[in-house]
């Protein structure tokens, strides 16, 4: 029987393997951020031991840094604190960091794949959920916890449970591909399978609805599995893959001849098994809004916020939380989607901050001003994505419509940084969690695309950004 | 790591699904660069209001369950944020087992990590034992969860069973393997990050 793509690096993986249980992994990329490792690093000092391999590992900071003026000492004195823990850690254990004023620095997962560091058929590793992201290089990409962070940096090695491979299918032709986009795909697919859909498997995303997106946008898709609890996302490498890495700061030497091995090697093989499948069409998918307090929560822009039973379909503790959710987000079924009016707009995050998403955006806002009562930020993924388009004219844009422009990290969607939301403020948000107090406390989430958020700055309310011009 | 034998106490009853890690400790508390001390923040946005008095009708307020070491919660619990403090903080505050129908993954595996135990069990029996009032008691030895009325069997994988017993490093386990991880560098297809300065 044939194996599928997750299976074929998984077992070229394998350093140890028993009659049962976990497995050996060797890790082949170990990123490293400043809130997961301080610990890691402590448990290394506290029993004598060192980073085994320095040069499989880099680091930068990106969750607590500030995004306005980089010349400006860091007011948040814990944060400081962290962020000088990182440089002491990595000058101490021999390890590379793309620090804040690197003009490399930057999310770690737009970082990356920008650099040429994210290989395909690689296992990556990062103290962060949504390293899934790598997986849209054919990349078996694990977020991890701290303790796993100081296995890595010890022995380069991860015991894991093997897990589950689930094909999620994605068919057919979007009618408007500007105003319908992954992340319209990946939120329809969490909206179906809900959060717990994809626990305790990886999925591999396929067919031609995958085939046709960018890099970026398959980065989008990636970067969301975890919000359906997926252990990681893979697509399978393609032309468009080998492309996108070929000229990067850090592509390897021989990368010609890894290409073709990984021409031959990387994809899942025609009669392999799926232990779980799922098939989306995609002919006719709206632009996605989420109401309610996880990614599941999500529903056409076209649609009403639904009733707590529409929305459980019979099972009653998921008919509290909706409830719950409805509550917290201070929305009555019922409600248009387009008749719910925002506060705040952020456009930022490693789901959505990378060039092409700041392009469409763009494209969206261009010439016009946002909203007298909307508060909006564009926050680059990485100071590389914030240079080219600021050599495109795209923070000019920004700026004449008064969106706020600002350095690179990943700053309100998880609000670590002085950057969030205040108590009951609404938010049309391109990050990834619409969980409660996510983007500050009391604060209330709505997820959508680059487009959608950008047209709802515009308006001060959702709308259907299918009926706006984006030529 | 602590070895794991048996807790015995009261449960604390959190009827919620989809509990997120970013709940269970919130960002505001994810700047400590230590392992401990997170306990006073656990479920802090649900266990405070803005003016950071306590919520009365939030369960870890309720001073019944204040000396209560096993926390039963509702399905995929720990999901979202890969965050460890959200172990340590349940783990500081006084939880050390933790029961739901089912978790997420990364959380799943960081429990592991510190000494907490992670019993899954089917929707029923935990909606059973939610309404539990007497001291119940967990044995990881045996695989058994005791109340006054029932003797409940619970699975744990063999590997994850002998770690928490015997609170072994993972680390200086792993160590062990040393020769198989430099076999492997020999011939690994991926090359080093190749840093120039």
């Amino acid at each position: 029987m044939g194996k599928t793509l997750f299976e074929k690096i998984w077992e070229s993986h394998v350093v140890v393997e028993r009659q049962s249980g976990p497995s050996l992994i060797y890790v082949d990329r170990h990123l490293i951020h400043e809130v997961t490792s301080p610990q890691a690093f402590d448990g290394l000092r506290l029993n004598n031991r060192k980073v085994r391999r320095p040069d499989l590992t880099i680091a930068t900071m990106d969750h607590n840094v500030p995004t306005n003026d980089r010349s400006l000492p860091i007011l948040d004195q814990t944060s400081a604190i962290q962020i000088q823990t990182l440089e002491k850690n990595c000058r101490d254990f021999g390890i590379k960091l793309f620090d804040i004023n690197s003009p490399n620095q930057g999310i770690v997962h737009v970082i990356g794949p920008q650099l040429g560091i994210t290989l395909p058929g690689s296992t990556i590793v990062c103290g962060d959920s949504h390293t899934s992201t790598h997986g849209a290089f054919g990349a078996l990409a694990l977020g991890i916890g701290t303790s796993d962070v100081e296995h890595v940096l010890a022995s380069q090695t991860l015991w894991l449970e093997k897990p589950m491979p689930f094909e999620i299918r994605i068919e057919g032709k979007r009618k408007n591909p500007h105003a319908v986009t992954a992340k319209d795909i990946i939120l329809s697919v969490i909206k179906y399978i809900g959060t717990g859909g994809g626990t305790g498997t990886v999925i591999e995303y396929r067919g031609d609805g995958i085939t046709d997106l960018s890099m970026e946008q398959r980065m989008t898709i990636c970067n969301m599995s975890i919000e359906a609890g997926a252990r990681a996302g893979l697509i399978a490498p393609d032309e468009k893959t080998y492309d996108y890495l070929r000229h990067r700061e850090y592509t390897p030497k021989n990368y010609e001849s890894l290409v073709d091995s990984w021409r031959n090697n990387l994809k899942t093989d025609h009669d392999a098994k799926f232990g779980k499948q799922f098939l989306l069409h995609i002919d006719d998918i709206a632009p996605q809004v989420s109401w309610g307090t996880n990614p599941g929560m999500t529903c056409d822009v076209t649609d009403a916020v639904p009733s707590p039973d529409e929305f459980s379909k019979g099972d009653p503790n998921q008919k509290k939380g909706a409830q719950k959710a409805l509550d917290y987000m201070n929305l009555k079924p019922g409600t248009h989607i387009e008749d719910i009016k925002i506060d705040r707009v952020f456009i930022g995050s490693c789901t959505n901050a990378r060039l092409e998403d700041l392009i469409e955006a763009s494209k969206v806002i261009k010439g016009q001003k946002i909203s007298p009562h909307v508060r909006a930020m564009v926050v680059p993924g990485s100071q590389m994505v914030k240079k080219q388009a600021e050599e495109m004219g795209l923070d000019k844009i920004f700026i004449d419509a008064n969106f706020e422009w600002r350095e690179a990290g990943c700053s309100m969607c998880l609000g670590m940084n002085p950057d969030i939301l205040s108590p009951g403020e609404r938010c049309a948000s391109t990050s990834n969690r619409n969980f409660e107090g996510r983007q500050g406390t009391g604060g209330r989430t709505h997820l959508v695309s680059p487009v959608m958020a950008a047209a709802a700055a515009i308006k001060g309310h959702f709308v259907d950004v299918r009926k706006m011009d984006l030529s | 790591m602590e070895s794991f034998k048996k807790v015995a106490s009261m449960i604390t009853p959190l009827d919620k699904v989809n509990v997120d890690t970013d709940q269970i400790i919130p960002k505001q508390f994810l700047k400590l660069i230590q392992k401990s001390g997170f306990g006073k923040f656990l479920f802090f946005d649900w266990r405070y209001d803005e003016h950071e008095n306590k919520r009365p009708d939030f369960v870890l307020n309720d001073s019944r369950y204040a000396n209560s070491k096993i926390l039963v919660a509702g399905d995929n619990f720990g999901c979202g944020s890969s965050r460890e403090h959200a172990v340590w903080a349940l783990l500081d505050y006084g939880f050390s087992v933790i029961i739901a129908p089912s978790f997420a993954d990364i959380f799943f595996s960081n429990c592991f990590k510190n000494g907490i135990l992670p019993i899954s069990l089917d929707e029923k029996t935990v909606e059973k034992l939610q309404k539990e009032t007497n001291p119940i008691e967990v044995d990881l030895e045996k695989q058994t969860i005791t109340t006054p009325s029932e003797k409940i069997f619970f699975n744990i994988d063999p590997h994850k069973k002998k770690i928490l017993l015997e609170g072994l490093d993972d680390i200086a386990q792993t160590l062990q393997y040393e020769d198989k991880i430099t076999e492997f560098e020999k011939n690994s297809g991926i090359p080093p990050i190749l840093i120039n300065d």
